[in-house]
């Protein structure tokens, strides 16, 4: 799971008022390259949670993101910031471990990169 | 990439080894695949170097399609293991970089309207009744740009009414009618295939301000 993905998934159990971001539990990550898109990292930055990404991205191991969003501008003139919002965002691959719900602590098991996000009866 | 090359690559995927009746489990054949996606491409530039979400994805045929059409971005939710570990497989033989989510669409749970477009085979319905309402009421809550979706044929008054009035979307359009071929994959089956008239939609979800939001079946 990417942490692309990571940001947009929240936990959608009963009662609970916001289950967004997701807390990490790391157990295994894994590194895989990918060509960099320089106009979709501008497009999708503005809808990016940039505190969830640069929290997540510091759990799996990876510190360069800073913890405040740059301001717009730095996107189109930066590349080596575009490098490490790309690597963050869509290189890292959290391969084994949990993600948590906020509020509730509950664990979604990530299992070969696919987080269970199954909800039990009584969560619904 | 042309139409021919992409069907062909489809059909190659690996399908359902064992399809559960309860979950409506069906193949999306690799002509509708790739006929939905390239039109989806070419007549609406919902694909490219866009970020696509594959509902009820199945073995991810539809997302595979999108990820060769050169989506930036896919991720394929499914209820099903069984199904995500041959989706994983196939996005593998493929060299595709897939992210998947095991979830029942109904519950999830979504930041908001961040993924451009959505493309789904989804369940009819004849299992679990309104299933295909649900599928569709999710996905105009978190895509941007577009949901691409199958329906019946026989269902179409009644969707395009729902679409607009309940479920969020400022326009519903059949691009095309088609036949959706079922094969005799369970006993109840009698015939050797069915052709079923299915309805391929584009729908374009309004846009409201970005919160979490709890995803509920609404119908």
């Amino acid at each position: 799971m990417r942490l692309l993905t990571h940001n947009m998934l929240s936990s959608n159990i009963k009662g609970v008022a916001n289950g967004f971001p997701l807390r990490i539990e790391v157990e295994k990550v894994v590194e895989k390259e990918v060509e960099i898109n320089h106009d979709f990292l501008r497009n999708i930055f503005p809808k990016i949670d940039w505190k969830a990404l640069s929290d997540a991205s510091r759990i799996m191991g990876y510190h360069e993101l800073p913890e405040e969003p740059p301001e717009p501008s730095v996107l189109e003139a930066d590349i080596e910031f575009l490098r490490k919002f790309h690597h963050a965002l869509l290189e890292l691959h959290l391969e084994e471990g949990a993600l948590l719900c906020p509020e509730s602590g509950r664990k979604f098991p990530v299992n070969k990169g696919i987080p269970n996000m199954l909800l039990l009866e009584d969560e619904v | 990439m042309k139409l021919k090359q992409l069907e062909s690559l489809l059909g190659d995927l690996q399908q359902f080894s064992n399809p559960k009746v309860e979950l409506e489990q069906y193949p999306t054949g690799p002509h509708i695949a790739s006929r939905l996606l390239y039109t989806a491409e070419n007549s609406f530039d919902d694909i490219s170097n866009k970020v696509v979400a594959d509902f009820g994805c199945g073995c991810g045929t539809l997302g595979a399609a999108a990820a060769l059409l050169g989506a930036e971005q896919v991720i394929g939710i499914d209820i099903d293991s069984q199904s995500l570990e041959i989706a994983s497989m196939n996005a593998k033989d493929l060299e595709l970089d897939i992210d998947f989510v095991q979830c029942d669409i109904s519950s999830l749970g979504w930041r908001g309207q961040i993924v451009d477009t959505v493309v789904m085979n989804p369940p009819f319905g004849t299992r679990k009744k309104g299933v295909d309402m649900d599928f569709l009421f999710v996905a105009l809550k978190v895509a941007s740009r577009a949901v691409y979706s199958l329906h019946k044929t026989s269902t179409r008054d009644y969707i395009k009414r729902t679409a607009k009035r309940d479920l969020n979307a400022s326009s519903a359009e059949v691009l095309c009618e088609l036949r959706f071929g079922v094969p005799q994959l369970y006993k109840f089956h009698k015939k050797k295939e069915v052709d079923i008239a299915v309805d391929l939609w584009r729908f374009v979800p309004r846009r409201s301000g970005e919160r979490t939001i709890n995803l509920r079946s609404a119908v």
